[in-house]
């Protein structure tokens, strides 16, 4: 190519662009705000967590307390996000694929975990399962122990990601419609044989999507589990909250080696939810053509 | 090709009677009723919003009546759901499995039967073999639905769609998302299979045109209910009401008054018969090219030329009737040269006039 042919567009770009300086400023604020509040925050909390070499790091992990922790919290998760799988499902079905009175009204519902302080929603289980609550007495009296339980962790977990495999799913479902169920059962397909060689192949990877975010939020969940767990150690502390329990104890080590572990979890779940939506956005264009 | 219909897929008839549907306070459908023979090509024409594809969605079992009977071969349809209806269903839009291959898509119906009768791999494969044959888009068996052009999508959803051997088909707008060249090529390929196949078949559609070309009877209705039922001969030229005249074909539409026997057009009389029509505001309909043109003073109504534009073996020619405000095109043979400022004399050949009901 000739000269000729190149100056031409390399004057258009300069015409059609910021001049560069001001795109140098606007790119280095935005690294330099990433660096200070991403990236630093996050190599702190591997450089405490190996501050006192690897044994002291593996050591702080094998702990009792840090394997029960570590226990408790795949456990809640594990629980949450297969009833929520389950939920989130129902709810983006009913939604997408159905006419009905209070729509709009459950669509919002859906948002409220999001809205609500998790604090408040730890509480609410309390005002229900506490020994001062609604159901509490007579759960005493059938000896089931809700508070300061697992079972009352796995509730309040499952409130607080309630919203995110729904609303993964709603605009997707919505977009694809109805019409492809239809055929199917006019093919004399079975609902269960429709749910599951049409709908859920259409919508697998935003389900993915949902569990994926659901998953990160119950595992790191800090408030409103902190309500309901009552702190007995080795037994209702999840790691975020034996990550602040650590802390407060000055075990900087442990605590921060735990922490390492929630934030590798993040850089993982980055990983999977960027392949994730690659996969999402390719599903919504044609393919070929 | 024939084989694979005969072997235990016996005839049915559709009948359907009194259906009403209501969408809130709109009624879709509003009592209609309508056979369609063995081995039938009968096309549902209408407007938008005339109730066709709920009609069809019925008889499919995709929604349900508010009152009314569906019946196939004399056995209640109401009582089974969609699924067992054994109708093939071809939508608007195809709706193709897009997660699945162009095989799969026609296989889906044979998969999903239930253990007792259905067919092996082999069975299927050969299956689904035959209806790619049958649609002549074997070569696109591999292919995902979006690799597909439109054309080709409509006829693998007609494929999938007999892959279950249907008693009856049902097509919601067959070409209504293909452009102009690929609809026409494809109206003569559905006509001749279904020649092929000979399953009694429903199609609706918006477009007359298509209507009359490939169904053997036409259904034409409007705002919930039917009209008129015809060959397309029939309803094009005996239109039974009003709509049917000024929905199908095109028709030159003048305000009338029908006084005793007589009818007059802004007070002049015309030299026609009221054929029995009760006296009152009247509208009458002429089919642009049933105007016979002569010199002034020869005919029923007057008027000057404003207009000619000539194209193939007609003349089209703007002419403002005299004695009233209408402005009417019709189409004239060119062997009666007409140009602008021309006084002529117009005579209906053939006319129809209705009660003006609104």
């Amino acid at each position: 190519m000739s000269e000729l042919q190149i100056s031409p567009g390399s004057v258009r770009d300069d015409l059609r662009t910021e001049p560069r300086l001001v795109r140098g400023i606007i790119i280095a604020i935005a690294l330099i705000f990433l660096t200070v509040f991403v990236v630093l925050p996050l190599v702190v909390v591997f450089a405490q967590a190996f501050s006192r070499g690897i044994g002291a790091y593996v050591a702080a992990l094998s702990d009792p307390e840090a394997l029960s922790a570590i226990r408790l919290t795949l456990c809640v998760a594990a629980i949450s996000v297969s009833l929520n799988l389950v939920f989130g499902l129902v709810a983006a079905w009913a939604i997408a694929k159905f006419d009905f009175r209070g729509k709009t009204f459950l669509i919002s519902l859906i948002d409220l975990p999001f809205s609500v302080s998790p604090v408040i929603s730890g509480l609410v289980f309390v005002l229900l399962f506490g020994a001062q609550g609604y159901w509490g007495p007579w759960l005493q009296s059938h000896n089931v122990h809700v508070l300061f339980a697992v079972p009352g962790i796995a509730l309040a977990t499952i409130f607080v990601t309630f919203p995110f495999v729904a609303r993964a799913l709603i605009p997707l479902m919505q977009e694809q419609g109805t019409q492809e169920e239809e055929a199917a059962i006019s093919l004399g397909a079975s609902g269960l044989q429709t749910f599951f060689r049409v709908t859920l192949p259409n919508i697998k990877w935003g389900v993915l999507y949902g569990v994926l975010l659901s998953n990160a939020r119950a595992m790191g969940e800090f408030g409103a589990v902190s309500v309901v767990s009552g702190h007995i150690r080795g037994e209702t502390n999840t790691m975020p909250l034996l990550v602040e329990i650590l802390y407060n104890e000055y075990q900087f080590v442990s605590s921060f080696a735990i922490a390492s572990l929630l934030a590798l979890l993040a850089l993982i779940t980055l990983v999977a939810k960027t392949i994730l939506e690659r996969h999402l956005d390719e599903g919504q264009l044609p393919r070929g053509d | 090709m024939n084989g694979i219909w005969t072997k235990g897929n016996f005839r049915v008839a559709i009948e359907v009677k009194n259906i009403v549907k209501r969408f809130g306070a709109f009624a879709a459908l509003d009592g209609v009723d309508l056979k369609a023979a063995n081995g039938e090509l009968l096309a549902l024409l209408g407007p938008s919003g005339s109730g066709k594809t709920t009609l069809l969605r019925i008889i499919a079992g995709l929604d349900w009546p508010d009152a009314g009977e569906v019946s196939f071969d004399g056995e209640n349809a109401l009582a089974h759901g969609a699924g067992e209806r054994h109708v093939g269903f071809v939508f608007q839009h195809y709706a193709l499995f897009r997660h699945m291959t162009v095989f799969e898509n026609v296989a889906f119906g044979l998969r999903v039967q239930p253990r007792a009768i259905r067919k092996d791999e082999t069975g299927i494969r050969r299956r689904v073999k035959e209806l790619l044959d049958l649609v002549q888009l074997d070569w696109l068996a591999d292919r995902y639905p979006s690799q597909l052009s439109g054309g080709q999508r409509q006829r693998i959803a007609l494929a999938r769609a007999l892959a279950i051997e249907p008693r009856i088909l049902l097509l919601d707008e067959p070409f209504g998302a293909l452009d102009a060249k690929v609809r026409k090529e494809l109206r003569q390929w559905l006509r001749s299979l279904h020649q092929e196949i000979n399953v009694t078949s429903i199609f609706v559609t918006h477009d007359q045109e298509e209507a009359l070309e490939v169904a053997n009877r036409v259904v034409v209705m409007d705002k919930g209910r039917i009209e008129q039922i015809g060959t397309p001969g029939d309803v094009y030229d005996n239109p039974a009401t009003a709509f049917v005249h000024s929905f199908i074909g095109e028709s030159i539409v003048l305000p009338v008054e029908v006084c005793d026997g007589c009818v007059r057009l802004g007070g002049r009389a015309l030299n026609i018969a009221a054929n029995g029509l009760a006296s009152g505001p009247s509208k009458l309909f002429v089919r642009r090219h049933d105007m016979q043109v002569g010199p002034a003073g020869s005919g029923a109504l007057e008027g000057a030329v404003r207009h000619v534009r000539t194209f193939g073996p007609i003349q089209r020619a703007e002419v403002a009737l005299s004695g009233g405000e209408s402005v009417i095109e019709i189409d004239a043979p060119r062997d009666r040269e007409l140009k602008a400022g021309d006084i002529v004399g117009l005579q209906p050949r053939r006319y129809r006039i209705f009660a003006a009901t609104e």
